[in-house]
């Protein structure tokens, strides 16, 4: 558990790169002023500040390893919302915008906490869930690691190559990518929703239930996945959720 | 600081009147939980009313539903930011589930309320008396879905969300105020929107 034993305040962040990911989605790495670390899962809250002072706020997760030096915030542009267009259209290389955190206390993994772990991401859910399979990498490659990500099309896969690359390097990882509005062509992907029979598969190769569950994206996608794991004997105290939002606008 | 190029989507002044700093109006519910959905079966329902470990009521589902109902509307915020106005809530209020259980003055002037699924939140006995608080089991109309906390989630409408607890099914008086699942895990001890203070030392 993260405890913080003193207030966040608000800090300037410098915007250091910026990468597009897919083509709703970048990725913004930001170098706040100071920064004492966090645990993978942890996100951090955005604040803009217009001339006359109003201001918007929000939430994005962090994606990159607590040992990575720059902090990577994945932004998914939502059309009809307030600070995610602004962030793809304004924001530049070496923009400054104000974040505080980081922030959260339960949807955290660190390496004492151990394995096998299931990572379950919809979407730009996998975020948080990237930033947990890298620390995982730096600092405890025996732990056996399985992520479940669905995606509506190949090239709305965040992290595509990367996570590729991953589960062909890492020996205890394994990626079960499963495409929903389009057939997947690659043979080492499936096509279809998330059901029954894509987590009994995963958990057999577990040989038991998973130390640690961790499920994110838009919460019809949390309350199926969820459904899934408990029905196939995953114990509920073990499965950690965040989800975003029940309405398409929010960002 | 000024963001370079942020002008904002300006609520009107209606709306920016009743958002407390940092929130947004939000028109659908999002769903927000540490977990999945517990599944609640009305015939294993209790709500139970303890003073320490000491329980001092427990009613059925029906026992419950028979007390004084009341009707809310109300805005209400979440610590995620957003803020949706006018909710409409039924239930019973503390007041009336103090009077059933024959407490006339609070034992303690701390309650933790607990949940199903093990959540925990706490929430000062002045912020839940004197028809701030009730035990809701109604939104807009309907039985509260399991996705939004039914059968019953605690409804505390004047502190961020997390407050109101899902799933809720006990109220406990404390001695101390005693920090729940997210106060422990960094979230602010009393919550209080309007003064933003979403986490630990705000």
């Amino acid at each position: 558990m993260a405890v913080p034993t003193e207030r966040f305040d608000w800090q300037e962040a410098r915007v250091v790169r910026i990468a597009a990911q897919t083509g709703r989605v970048k990725s913004y790495f930001v170098e706040p002023r100071k920064w004492s670390g966090f645990v993978a899962g942890q996100h951090v809250d955005v604040r803009l500040t217009a001339p006359d002072g109003y201001q918007a706020q929000r939430s994005y997760s962090i994606a990159s390893a607590p040992e990575d030096r720059e902090v990577e915030l994945v932004i998914e542009r939502l059309e009809e919302g307030e600070v995610s267009p602004f962030f793809h259209e304004v924001v530049q290389k070496s923009d400054t915008v104000e974040i505080r955190g980081p922030i959260g206390g339960h949807f955290t993994w660190g390496k004492h906490d151990g394995g096998p772990l299931l990572l379950v991401g919809g979407g730009s859910g996998v975020a948080p869930l990237m930033s947990i399979l890298r620390h995982r990498a730096n600092v405890a490659p025996d732990v056996p690691a399985v992520l479940v990500y669905s995606s509506r099309a190949m090239d709305e896969v965040i992290f595509r190559d990367e996570l590729i690359a991953r589960a062909e390097a890492e020996a205890n990882l394994r990626l079960v990518l499963t495409l929903t509005r389009e057939t997947a062509t690659d043979v080492r992907f499936r096509s279809g929703r998330i059901d029954m029979p894509l987590f009994e598969d995963v958990l057999g190769r577990f040989g038991g239930p998973p130390r640690h569950t961790f499920v994110c994206g838009a919460t019809a996608f949390v309350d199926a996945a969820s459904r899934f794991l408990i029905d196939a004997g995953v114990p509920f105290p073990s499965i950690k959720t965040e989800r975003y939002g029940g309405d398409p606008v929010r960002d | 600081m000024i963001t370079r190029g942020f002008f904002g989507r300006r609520p009107s002044a209606d709306v920016a009147a009743r958002l407390p700093p940092g929130q947004y109006e939000e028109k659908g519910f999002p769903v927000l939980s540490a977990g999945p959905t517990p599944r609640v079966d009305l015939a294993a329902w209790r709500f139970d009313l303890k003073i320490g470990p000491r329980p001092v009521k427990s009613w059925s589902w029906v026992e419950f539903n028979d007390m004084p109902r009341s009707q809310w509307k109300r805005d209400i915020h979440c610590v995620t930011k957003w803020s949706k106005f006018d909710t409409n809530w039924e239930g019973v209020t503390v007041d009336d589930l103090l009077a059933d259980a024959g407490i006339d003055s609070p034992p303690t002037p701390y309650v933790l309320a607990h949940s199903w699924d093990g959540y925990s939140t706490n929430v000062p006995y002045a912020d839940l008396a004197g028809d701030k608080g009730m035990v809701a089991t109604r939104y807009e109309g309907a039985p509260i879905a399991p996705d939004h906390g039914g059968p019953a989630r605690l409804l505390v409408p004047h502190l961020y969300f997390w407050k109101s607890a899902k799933w809720v099914n006990a109220l406990q008086f404390t001695e101390r105020d005693e920090a729940g699942f997210w106060e422990l895990r960094g979230y602010h001890i009393y919550g209080d929107p309007w003064r933003e203070q979403r986490y630990t030392g705000d």
